[in-house]
């Protein structure tokens, strides 16, 4: 049966593919009533039936009506939360590191995993819609590395990310960055599952970068200023910078870094080794 | 153009809710949208009418309630609405770590038959 509509035709055709129009319905010898549609009400009208076009729109509030409450991404959430709950169980740290495309998310994750070294085991997810060339560049750090490669796709989904876990060897690792693909409107919608949200702020990119974006940076647990080594040849001002981030995203912490020289950089790692401290000797029943 | 895939997650869970109700027609939708949700009314209404194309949401009405970003300031023990999206209190200029709404993609009723 039609899961659609319920007209009885066989087949089930998902939600935007649109080849399902029932054109071909006529043919059988069976009438369909809501396909002719007549709404029993339309005579009662006061004007007349012929300049009148019967729109659904101008029917809000004559038909039944379903409650629903529902969040429209109740799904994405859902897996999120089981990432989450296999996240925790293992004592894993997990980082998604947002920002636009070109803001040095690459090199500060390849510099990060390099610092951290023994101290904590990294592994990396990383998205892009096509290449695998950021896959490529991470692997020189000597991580474990897998590539989602999303398409058309502007930002990861819990469920890729799950897919994803599945080429990983999670035994033995401490944190897992998720590099999601280079946006800052779309990946700030989907929860991944991770603990802690890190945005990146090139100084290149300029001071009100956030006042921008605000949907992003509002959900920033982290956020990192990124190539610190440019900042003079930028003109970068820390003080509007730290100005806007205060009254956008005031619970976010701020790093400014330099992957490049390593300026920044040894207080970022100390930042994780803490958080990992804190998620291992976490409550495993209370989260 | 996340809001193509938030639209199909909505319509999916419009079209279930009717099945289920054993409706065969959608003449409403109404959606709760947040301002920091990061999703822009005028793109979902797009999307929507690209989507609903052939299926029993074809020529609903996409009804969609903004809902403000509004903070809550522990100082002056009250809610706010956030201006601009900033987080900061306009009674004592301290900013806010507490969202309180604004970040709702909700699917709230539908009007079927």
């Amino acid at each position: 049966m039609c899961q659609e509509c319920g007209c009885g035709l066989p087949g089930e055709n998902p939600v935007g593919i649109s080849a399902h129009h029932h054109d071909h319905e006529h043919d059988h010898g069976h009438s369909h009533g809501h396909h002719d549609h007549d709404h029993p009400h339309s005579h009662t009208h006061p004007h007349g039936e012929a300049d009148h076009v019967h729109s659904h729109a101008d029917a809000v509030g004559q038909h039944r009506v379903l409650e629903v409450r529902q969040a429209i991404l109740e799904k994405n959430d859902r897996l999120a939360e089981r990432n989450r709950g296999f996240f925790h169980a293992r004592g894993l740290l997990v980082l998604n590191v947002l920002s636009s495309p070109g803001s040095g998310k690459t090199t500060f994750i390849r510099e990060t995993v390099r610092l951290l070294g023994k101290r904590l085991k990294t592994g990396v997810i990383v998205g892009d819609l096509a290449t695998d060339n950021d896959a490529q560049r991470l692997r020189e750090s000597g991580a474990p590395v897998v590539q989602i490669t999303t398409g058309t796709v502007c930002h990861l989904e819990a469920e890729m990310v799950a897919q994803a876990l599945k080429q990983l060897d999670l035994k033995g690792l401490d944190l897992l960055l998720i590099e999601n693909v280079g946006n800052l409107v779309c990946p700030a919608s989907y929860d991944l599952g991770e603990d802690l949200r890190v945005v990146l702020l090139s100084v290149t990119e300029g001071e009100d970068k956030p006042l921008k974006y605000p949907p992003m940076f509002q959900s920033a647990g982290v956020v990192v200023v990124s190539k610190m080594d440019l900042a003079t040849a930028c003109d970068y001002n820390r003080d509007t910078t730290q100005a806007n981030l205060l009254r956008l995203a005031p619970k976010a912490q701020v790093f400014e870094t330099s992957a490049k020289t390593g300026k920044g950089m040894d207080a970022w790692c100390e930042f994780l080794i803490q958080q990992h401290q804190a998620i291992k000797t976490r409550d495993p029943l209370g989260g | 153009m996340h809001e193509l895939s938030i639209m199909q997650s909505a319509l999916e869970q419009v079209l279930e809710k009717t099945r289920q109700a054993g409706a065969s027609r959608v003449h409403a939708i109404r959606l709760r949208i947040g301002a920091l949700s990061g999703v822009v009314p005028d793109a979902l209404q797009f999307a929507f009418e690209a989507l609903a194309d052939g299926t029993p949401a074809q020529g609903a009405q996409l009804l969609i309630e903004d809902v403000p970003a509004r903070f809550w300031c522990a100082a002056c023990s009250q809610e706010f609405e956030a201006a601009r999206m900033f987080a900061e209190c306009p009674g004592c200029h301290r900013p806010s770590t507490e969202l309180r709404a604004g970040r709702e993609m909700e699917l709230t009723s539908l009007e079927v038959d």
